[in-house]
């Protein structure tokens, strides 16, 4: 596929590789240099496939004084640098370019402090998603963002591209969880932001940082709030005939005061895939599925899903089926958190992330099933439906290179919809390459200069993660 | 108080007051921006010789009770806000602060001071800040251009976040006139517990514990004797659907009998306590006493007030502990202190109330590094160049 475009590598960079090369090597210990091809190969893509650019070298440092170090050395040399949590990314903002140090985080992998007190965790960037909740399940917390790549996503990345998850409904996304983050600037100035306390005493520069896809400097540990964790949770599955009907029964819910923790929905060919997959106990008989949670005490878990089983029957519901087990709601999870892998199983797809008025689903739903159907291609729709985070799964074969055309037109089609009906072009999976070029639809020239100025504040020439987020032509300098 | 002669400019329109400030910054005009004026105490003060007023840009943009979300223009009061989500059963997570009471001014609160100062409340702990309740604005910056960022909708991570950067930022980078928040529903009924008697250090012990459990507590604090009884009070507030409040109430009455919990108190009085310690009115009189707002962790608030020791003439605690309200003599001498103590702590002080003269003399907001003050300024320039809005409010030269 071919349709993203890439900056032409700079020759004077690949020139001095062996210099660059020898130069990062005096700054980092033994091993935390990459150079080998056949080893630089496992970062030359993230999640986003399709598309690839071997790095130039890759560096893994162990501290965040070594970050500062290979960020100033890079400064100075005039190298391009792509940071680099887990490689999750399914917008491309961890894809390098041939002119590029790649920095992963990987090495920094602790788990620095754990205040139960306090509510909150430090770590170190390269800590995984679930590692932090894991390490303070047992006494009963957790952390709230969960993003289905969890397992493997890190807490760096996450902030890179604000990452959202199942349960962003009520617990909020990666933003409204960062107490405070270190951060290396390209100059290799150590920055503390936030801290253990909450808000900011100057201007909200934390704010800005998370979600700014590694544009504005690298950070290498970060403050996270800890919650504490419900007495009990309760998935419950709702079949639908329509997807109209379950798209009013959440318009309804949200009408009449409930905030479910989850509300995620699936459709026919959604279900299909990832019942098949996990096992999970969904029903196949039905257009369209609400995986709902409610949490609290029994009782108080009992009066929501009354509540909310009265709002579904209303609309027609067709089948109720609860959780009766833990192990049956790790179930009804795994089966929708796996949704993209189970699908990558029968087809190759890019996964769109548009978000759309909750109001405007309905028919957000409808035109993404013609826009994709007048391409002569399949879609499996799995969403947020709480939030209005859409995920259509456009499939298609990744070896016909007309069909990954075909595909991507399509993927762009739907999500200038998500903008035109009132929503944006990404909920949580960041801008990264994939929506870079799609920026002017949803921003003026003016609205995207002042992002650009502002980015240029901590990156004057365009150094860090470079070829994401903004269109190529048109940037802003200082 | 030295008294100014200033023009206000009273733009009926976006475009009107990007117009207006394309025509200042020609000038080389500076512009105060102005809302309903009941926060004017807060800040650095201004020398500038004219006013930018939103209050003709006002009005409900839309409002989706069924998306609970509402956006508005900048100069509409807050309590019209208030009132109409009222009607939905919704409000706005936050709980935002009235700040009348401490500088006795007249007026009212509008949504775009609110956005300029990330005004929040007791809720902030359980729903968050104004910043994380605001998904999208528009502004005029110092250019005179008219920018726009996020949207209307709660998942949006298209390009950077200027809505954040612009919530709290005091004015300093743009004229908001325009703001989109989230809304959550208002919850049925409200109930705290309230605790006698416990000193400092125990008092926040009990609330970090409160806030540990899985009872989903949206309340906590911990106010001195002589703030409404003659003994120190514990308040945890909880908060939703009848049934469900009874039962963490005496869940956590039961977690907090080593504390001595035994009361709790219903909805009239417990909203009438928030109120008061959301807009920290036991702190309004002596008026000649300056307020500090300082945000740190929990478990280190009772040794920060200890550590201001004698210039601390009277304190309480909200947000478990984690936000710590303290008056104390208005010179420049406590002013230091205050700041010696924390600094140790980590966290951040706010002078929120002041003589002007000390205003003038002692950082307001917390005092930033050379390299985070770098930053600030660098986007500072990145909006507004010349220094059009709010010059110096914030810090000197931001």
């Amino acid at each position: 596929m071919s349709q993203i475009a890439f900056p032409t590598p700079e020759p004077g960079i690949i020139e001095r590789r062996d210099s660059i090369l020898a130069g990062l090597a005096a700054l980092l210990p033994m091993g935390s240099l990459i150079t080998q091809e056949d080893e630089r190969r496992a970062f030359e893509t993230d999640a986003l496939t399709a598309y690839r650019r071997l790095p130039l070298a890759v560096a893994l440092p162990t501290s965040t004084e070594e970050v500062s170090r290979v960020l100033k050395y890079c400064r100075d040399a005039g190298i391009y640098v792509v940071p680099r949590g887990a490689g999750t990314s399914l917008s491309g903002g961890a894809i390098p370019q041939e002119d590029a140090i790649v920095v992963g985080l990987s090495k920094m992998s602790r788990i620095i402090e754990i205040n139960l007190t306090d509510r909150y965790a430090r770590v170190q960037a390269g800590v995984t998603n679930l590692a932090i909740s894991e390490a303070v399940v047992a006494d009963g917390f957790f952390y709230a963002p969960d993003p289905s790549s969890q397992l493997a996503c890190t807490i760096g990345g996450n902030i890179g591209m604000n990452s959202g998850g199942a349960h962003c409904l009520r617990y909020g996304v990666t933003t409204n969880n960062i107490l405070g983050v270190t951060l290396v600037t390209l100059d290799g100035e150590i920055i503390e932001l936030g801290g253990a306390h909450l808000d900011s005493g100057g201007l909200d520069l934390l704010g800005l940082m998370v979600g700014s896809e590694g544009q504005l400097g690298i950070v290498t540990e970060a403050t996270v709030r800890l919650l504490r964790a419900a007495e009990g949770a309760r998935p419950v599955l709702f079949g639908f005939d329509s997807a109209e009907d379950a798209g009013q029964c959440v318009a309804a819910i949200i009408g009449a005061g409930l905030i479910p923790v989850a509300m995620e929905y699936m459709d026919r060919l959604a279900i299909e895939i990832c019942e098949g997959f996990a096992h999970a106990g969904y029903p196949l008989d039905v257009e369209a599925m609400l995986i709902i949670e409610v949490e609290g005490s029994e009782a108080e878990m009992e009066a929501q899903l009354a509540k909310i089983n009265a709002i579904a029957t209303a609309h027609g519901v067709k089948v109720i089926r609860e959780s009766m087990s833990a192990m049956e709601s790790a179930l009804i999870w795994k089966g929708r958190k796996s949704a993209f892998g189970a699908t990558g199983r029968i087809a190759d797809y890019i996964c769109m992330d548009g978000t759309v008025p909750t109001s405007r689903l309905p028919e957000a739903l409808r035109r993404t099933g013609e826009i994709v159907a007048s391409y002569g291609l399949r879609v499996a729709n799995v969403f947020h439906a709480g939030d209005g985070n859409m995920h259509p799964l456009v499939l298609y074969n990744v070896n016909d290179e007309a069909e990954q055309a075909k595909a991507e037109a399509a993927g762009n089609e739907l999500l200038k919809l998500c903008v035109d009906l009132g929503g944006c072009l990404t909920g949580e999976h960041g801008v990264g390459i994939e929506k870079r070029d799609l920026m002017p639809h949803q921003f003026n020239p003016q609205d995207l200069a002042q992002q650009m100025r502002v980015r240029a504040v901590f990156d004057p020439d365009w150094r860090l993660n470079p070829a994401k987020v903004f269109p190529l032509a048109g940037r802003v300098l200082a | 108080m030295t008294q100014r002669m200033v023009e206000t400019l009273n733009p009926a329109s976006e475009a009107e007051a990007a117009q207006l400030v394309l025509e200042a910054r020609a000038k080389g005009r500076k512009l105060d921006i102005v809302g309903g004026g009941t926060r004017a105490g807060l800040g650095r003060p201004s020398h500038a010789d004219t006013a930018i007023s939103t209050a003709k840009m006002a009005g409900i943009a839309f409002y989706e009770p069924a998306e609970m979300v509402i956006c508005a223009e900048a100069g509409t009061p807050v309590r019209e806000i208030e009132a109409l989500i009222a009607q939905r059963g919704q409000m706005l997570p936050f709980e935002p602060m009235d700040h009348r009471g401490l500088y006795g001014t007249p007026g009212e609160p509008t949504i775009g001071g609110l956005v300029a100062g990330n005004i929040s409340g007791p809720r902030r702990i359980s729903a968050g800040a104004a910043r994380d309740a605001l998904i999208g604005l528009r502004l005029v910056n110092g250019r005179g251009e008219i920018i726009k960022n996020g949207g209307r909708v709660m998942k949006n991570v298209t390009g950077l976040d200027l809505v954040k950067l612009n919530c709290g930022a005091q004015g300093t980078l743009g004229l908001v006139t325009q703001a989109t928040f989230k809304l959550l529903p208002k919850p049925e009924c409200a109930a705290s517990i309230v605790i006698r008697r416990l000193d400092d250090k125990r008092a926040i012990e009990a609330l970090s514990i409160a806030l540990g459990s899985p009872f989903s507590v949206s309340g906590a604090a911990h106010i001195s004797a002589g703030m409404g009884r003659e003994f120190p009070r514990t308040f945890l507030r909880i908060e939703g659907f009848r049934a469900s409040v009874d039962y963490r109430i005496a869940s956590l009455l039961a977690l907090l009998e080593p504390f001595g919990a035994k009361h709790a108190l219903e909805d009239e009085y417990s909203e009438r306590i928030w109120r008061a310690i959301g807009d920290a009115t036991f702190l309004t009189t002596p008026e000649e006493l300056a307020i500090w707002r300082v945000s740190l962790a929990p478990s280190k608030a009772a040794d920060f007030v200890a550590r201001v020791g004698a210039h601390a003439q009277a304190h309480f605690y909200d947000w478990g502990g984690g936000l710590v309200w303290l008056s104390s003599e208005a010179t420049p001498d406590a002013a230091a202190t205050i700041r010696a103590a924390l600094a140790p702590l980590g966290g951040h002080a706010t002078l929120v109330r002041a003589p002007q003269e000390l205003r003038e003399t002692i950082d307001v907001f917390e005092p930033l590094s050379a390299p985070l003050m770098q930053i600030t300024k660098g986007v500072k320039t990145s909006f507004d160049p010349d220094g059009v809005f709010n010059a110096g409010r914030m810090y000197a030269g931001v």
